[in-house]
């Protein structure tokens, strides 16, 4: 009887690691055993992607602790480079100057679009890039000249650290000088929130960030989605980042290469972004 | 044994006035050096009276100037009169109960974070403004001005009904048995009797106004020109500071916050020193 039960207990035992295996394996498998804390800091599309993947690492283990900042690429940069956090995000490419001064490794995992947006109750949802420089530049700064109510535009920017204002002014602006009317804001949340907030708002944020608190202004007839940054139709993307101080190793390394596997790029698409292949 | 006591403990409170003054002067020796390399290229002038547009190479600061004195002295400007009804309602005309709740209400208040200032400011004052006017984003001086003045009246009302509540009860005796009314009490006897203290209440509540950030930050929209009404974005320098200090640190844009730092400096020690050398005046007077 006795031995019975043991039997049973093994039997149960083989079973439910049998049905409990799937959630083990895979690309997760690299973190057990491993402990300690790995911080980022840096560009504020990342977080989304950044948060999801650390979530699943820290249930499987929660010996690791894993801290998510923000501050902007070049808060990132900078932070990686002197030593303060192991990871340092950015929405661009590191300057020359900054890979030599910081050793840098750029590990690009994802691309992404930066869109125009508006407040879900503006009629205005499609402009020319001519007609978004102008309201950018501020030479339009009226919604009535573009069909919409008669209320002065609203111009939000992000602040100069920031990799989505670079793209965006590269790509989206053609470099054209951005009024020193515009608000500044600190991070992609922020300027979803006060464009989800302002009715005559308009601001730019990264793709990934879009939900239905705002809406997505289509560029000469390309509405900015997934697809259309994919397909290179909708011209305003960059790639998303991660840099590390020399080689990376250990944890770092380990969550770093996990932006990489099937698993990892199940997040990026999830939140928004297109896996690196 | 009791003399060897009293010398130590003289040396001792003489070594930590010196060390907590020396550390305030040392600050603006460090910025001053700091921002020295940036002062010489461009010259003073330039960074004092220019515009904000790195990407030209102009770093002024002459917006965020105007920003922060616009601000600061607007929401003097809301939080006199409101503290000045407070801290009279505290000292004379409020029964007892009463105006002791009130008071550690006030004093409550003062402990609250700026950042939910900013926070209600944000959902609740922002939209408000925004259709009352019917202009701009209701991010602006305005804006910022309204709450920053309800987050410095609680430390004004205090300061004023402490200086209030130190006037020699013979005057307010001597005004009642003349049959003053509340009003002639506050505006011929109290106020000329407390003057001192409330210029002192002044001064700190203004050091507040200028020293904040998250307010301005949060609420003023930030925009680097000079707002032209108050219902129009501004940036002040505290706020620029926290916007530029993620930029390189190699880069003239960061050194020029130091710049700022030695601009918000002498403000506040020009102020301190402009409403000290009146009080003294004051006293000078026959």
């Amino acid at each position: 009887m006795r031995k019975f039960s043991l039997i049973q207990l093994v039997l149960v035992v083989a079973v439910s690691l049998a049905a409990y295996a799937p959630a083990f394996a895979g690309s997760l498998d690299v973190f057990k055993g491993e402990s300690g804390v790995l911080k980022i800091s840096g560009g504020t599309a990342h977080i989304p992607v950044m948060k999801d993947v650390a979530k699943k690492i820290m249930v499987i283990n929660p010996d690791i602790q894993i801290s998510i900042a923000g501050g902007g690429s070049g808060v990132g940069i900078k932070q990686v480079g002197e030593g303060l956090v192991d990871i340092g995000n950015s929405g661009r490419i590191a300057t020359e100057e900054e890979i030599s001064r910081y050793q840098l490794n750029l590990y690009k995992w994802a691309i992404d679009g930066v869109a125009p947006v508006v407040h879900p109750n503006n009629p205005v949802k499609a402009l020319t890039k001519t007609q978004m420089i102008d309201i950018f530049s501020g030479k339009l700064d009226n919604w009535k000249m573009l069909g919409g109510a008669d209320r002065k535009i609203n111009v939000y920017t992000r602040d100069e650290a920031s990799g989505t204002r670079a793209v965006f002014w590269k790509k989206g602006l053609d470099k054209a000088q951005m009024t020193t009317g515009a608000h500044v804001v600190v991070s992609n949340g922020a300027m979803k929130s006060a464009i989800a907030q302002d009715p005559y708002g308009v601001g730019y944020v990264s793709v990934g960030h879009i939900d239905a608190s705002v809406a997505p202004v289509a560029l000469d007839g390309v509405v900015p989605t997934i697809e259309s940054v994919q397909d290179g139709s909708f011209k305003i993307a960059r790639g998303l980042y991660s840099n590390t101080k020399g080689e990376p190793h250990g944890l770092t390394k380990k969550f770093i290469d996990f932006l990489y596997t099937t698993d990892g790029k199940k997040i990026i698409e999830q939140r928004g972004f297109i896996p690196v292949r | 044994m009791k003399k060897i006591g009293e010398l130590v403990a003289e040396r001792a409170f003489f070594l930590s006035a010196v060390a907590s003054s020396s550390i305030t002067i040392g600050i603006l020796v460090f910025m001053v050096f700091m921002g020295l390399p940036l002062i010489r290229e461009g010259g003073g002038y330039h960074l004092l009276l220019k515009s904000w547009s790195p990407y030209q190479g102009s770093f002024g600061i002459y917006p965020m100037i105007v920003g922060t004195a616009a601000i600061s002295f607007l929401s003097l400007a809301v939080a006199f009169p409101v503290s000045l009804g407070c801290s009279f309602l505290i000292a004379t005309i409020a029964p007892k109960p009463v105006s002791r709740g009130l008071r550690r209400i006030i004093e409550l208040m003062t402990g609250i974070p700026t950042v939910i200032y900013g926070f209600v400011g944000i959902f609740l004052v922002v939209p408000l403004v925004r259709e009352w006017f019917q202009s701009g984003s209701g991010m602006c001086v305005f804006t910022a001005a309204l709450v920053l003045g309800i987050m410095i009246s609680p430390t004004m009302t205090l300061f004023f009904s402490d200086s209030f509540d130190r006037i020699p009860r013979s005057y307010l005796d001597a005004a009642d048995a003349l049959g003053a009314s509340h009003v002639q009490k506050l505006l011929y006897v109290m106020l000329p009797a407390a003057k001192k203290g409330m210029l002192n209440g002044v001064i700190l509540a203004l050091g507040r106004a200028v020293g904040d950030t998250l307010i301005a930050l949060m609420l003023a929209g930030n925009a680097v020109r000079v707002p032209a009404s108050v219902l129009e974005p501004a940036r002040t320098l505290t706020a620029h500071i926290a916007l530029v200090i993620a930029a390189d640190y190699e880069s003239p844009e960061f050194r020029s916050i130091f710049a700022c730092g030695v601009v918000l400096y002498l403000f506040t020690m020009a102020v301190t020193f402009l409403v000290r050398y009146i009080s003294y005046a004051e006293d000078r007077k026959p």
